[in-house]
């Protein structure tokens, strides 16, 4: 147990520490930082003092050693387009991000597994497949269109929800929160629900190929046979063993909900990472960039990790031979 | 006289092959993917006619009527026939506009696919056939790629390039025009790079099943040089799988391609693509112009989802479990 948490954390570590050399690369790329910092009247003198007392000098390999130190300590440098530290900037942000992702994960699971259920059980009903083709077309959808079509119909022709920003938020000390307002869970319904469609659709094929296949073995056919209810089968034996495979995908998708977030907060100016993201991709404003993607991938290692732990505890099949674990979740 | 055998023993052409083969015929039971594939035809014929078949040249700012800007669709009030879907803030025919954005979405679309393609398939079968240290670091690079969704991969790539692009110009390296050229390549750029983990994986999985057989084998004996085995022998027998992963590629790097033009770091405006063309009328979506998102987002979808159900099906099609 103990050796394989240890090479997973190895592993886990290599991983950042590419993701750390990519985006350190960025700013090898973005060139002269000090072309930004300095106005034009600057002597060629006070650049090179600036560079020096930058560090701008020192070989490729301790410059990217500062830059992993500094990162672990969650500090990203200034950015050039708005002249503050950048983990403040994220740290602001952070709050609007992880309640739209937390609220559409729910969504997504809610909506996901009852209807999964409800096509694996039925699987020839007329419900059921009207529910797999717009599931279909649903995986068709970009993102932002949707968006679009929803603020056209619920913004613009009945008027009903707010289509940009958060409404009105409630600050409780670095966390502004819009949970505490009936304006800001109005302001949630939209956003949310086009972040989680793609997710929605992913949980309910998955529950409803899961439950096909629970629903041939042996025990459910035993259980039948006892005469146990259809509810306590379904639900009681059925779901429960479909859950494992359930819980994981939607736990590897929080990450993907972040990354994904960056279009859903454009479409509706949801004042989050994503948006601050985009606004850094526009104008090459490389510490933030770097700092979201080390940002985001830290996410899915963490969750990665987790997930990997949680299984090798759960499945005791998994700790007899730990290579093909590895090998099945990697 | 000996008459000749009524069996026609030459090789059956290839037109015959095709139409004998297990492949067309679950083609023709489907209707739906019958009208997927005409759809998709359509797109591609509309997108290779574009200067031939579009009612108004909406690039040429010469023919721009701005008195006509914001006419709706000609079957609305106030709206003209020669502008059958409206036009937009500059008075450019809509429908054009969409016909000249298909051929840019398709153009990255396909580019994309086999930028990444070329790559996952090169690295895939080398990873496969010679194993070791290549093997390892191919596929550590996969999987560290993999763990961040492909959008965002492609999302810093353009980033990146962005930055390199500034400097250029603020050296006075390229001047306005080169802009969408350069727009265009990046978006290949970073949608094919961000994509070839999926290709690499699948070849180097087949590749090492047919490194295996026997007609490598033999070949390896008799002294063939591996690069040639490798192109000539194993390229062949590891595409069936490439080809469904490319076309339900495309549909992906249709959508990822629209979305960074959405999100404003893709095609300018003056050379839309479909995305761009969305981003466009967003902005016009509140003062009532709603056709100048609306039919853009409808070429999209009805584009990426042919595509997806040709996906599909050649997936079911050419998989020999399902037969």
């Amino acid at each position: 147990m103990l050796s394989y948490v240890i090479r997973r954390l190895i592993q886990a570590a290599i991983v950042m520490l590419v993701v750390a050399f990519v985006s350190f690369s960025m700013f090898t790329f973005a060139g002269d930082p000090v072309n930004n910092m300095v106005g034009q009247e600057a002597s060629q003198e006070d650049r090179e003092l600036l560079r020096e007392r930058l560090g701008l000098n020192d070989p490729f390999i301790v410059q990217f050693g500062r830059f992993v130190v500094n990162a672990v300590q969650g500090q990203f440098g200034l950015s050039y387009q708005l002249q503050r530290p950048v983990e403040d900037l994220i740290a602001e942000r952070m709050p609007a991000t992880l309640e739209l992702v937390a609220v559409s994960a729910v969504l997504a699971l809610a909506v996901g597994i009852p209807f999964g259920v409800m096509c694996g059980i039925n699987r020839d009903g007329w419900f059921s497949r009207t529910l797999l083709t717009v599931s279909l077309v649903g995986v068709s959808l970009p993102t932002f269109v949707i968006g679009i079509f929803m603020i056209y119909l619920f913004s613009v022709t009945w008027g009903l929800l707010p289509s940009f920003g958060r409404g009105p938020t409630v600050d409780l000390g670095w966390w502004s929160t819009g949970f505490l307002t009936s304006g800001g869970w109005l302001a949630l319904i939209m956003p949310s629900i086009t972040l989680s469609l793609f997710q929605t659709t992913l949980i309910l094929r998955l529950v409803r190929a899961e439950m096909l296949e629970v629903m041939r073995t042996d025990y459910i056919k035993f259980g039948r046979a006892r005469g146990l209810s259809n509810k306590a089968i379904n639900f009681g034996h059925a779901l429960r063993n479909t859950l494992v495979p359930v819980i994981t995908i939607a736990g590897l998708n929080i990450g993907s909900l972040i990354a994904f977030s960056i279009i859903t907060e454009t479409v509706f100016n949801w004042p989050g990472m994503g948006l601050l993201f985009i606004k850094a991709v526009e104008f090459a404003d490389v510490p933030i960039m770097a700092a979201y993607l080390v940002m985001v991938a830290f996410v899915f290692v963490v969750i990665n990790l987790v997930v990997d732990l949680l299984y090798f505890a759960v499945d005791p099949r998994l700790k007899i031979d730990t290579g093909a674990a590895v090998g099945r979740l990697s | 006289m000996a008459t000749e055998p009524d069996i026609d023993v030459r090789a059956p052409s290839l037109l015959a092959r095709a139409r004998d083969s297990d492949l067309w015929f679950s083609f023709t039971r489907s209707p739906v993917v019958v009208v997927a594939a005409s759809v998709t035809a359509l797109y591609f014929l509309a997108a290779l006619l574009a200067p031939l078949i579009s009612p108004h040249n909406p690039f040429d700012p010469g023919s721009l009527v701005y008195s006509d800007a914001f006419t709706p669709p000609a079957w609305v009030e106030g709206g003209q026939a020669t502008y059958l879907l409206g036009t937009d803030d500059q008075g450019r025919d809509i429908l054009s506009t969409l016909i000249y954005g298909a051929r840019i979405s398709l153009l990255v679309g396909f580019a994309a696919v086999m930028l990444s393609a070329v790559i996952g398939i090169t690295l895939g079968i080398l990873a496969g056939y010679l194993g070791g240290i290549v093997e390892t670091i191919t596929m550590r690079a996969a999987d560290v790629q993999l763990t961040v969704p492909g959008i965002l991969v492609a999302l810093m790539i353009d980033g990146v390039v962005r930055i390199k692009l500034k400097e250029w110009s603020a050296g006075g390296g390229f001047i306005g025009d080169m802009h969408e050229t350069i727009s265009l390549f990046v978006l290949i750029f970073a949608i094919g790079l961000s994509d070839w983990p999926q290709y690499a994986r699948v070849v180097r999985g087949a590749t090492m099943v047919e490194k295996g057989k026997e007609y490598v084998q033999a070949a390896k004996v008799i002294g063939v040089h591996p690069l040639f085995i490798m192109i000539r022998h194993i390229l062949p027998n590891v595409l069936g799988p490439v080809l469904v992963l490319a076309t339900i590629g495309l549909a992906l790097a249709i959508i990822a391609e629209a979305t960074l033009s959405f999100l404003g770091v893709g095609m300018p405006p003056t050379t839309p693509s479909l995305g761009t063309l969305i981003r466009i009328g967003n902005n016009f979506l509140f003062s009532g112009e709603w056709w100048i998102t609306f039919f853009p987002c409808i070429a999209l979808i009805l584009l990426v989802l042919s595509v997806n159900l040709l996906g599909d099906w050649l997936r079911d099609a050419l998989n020999p479990k399902l037969r």
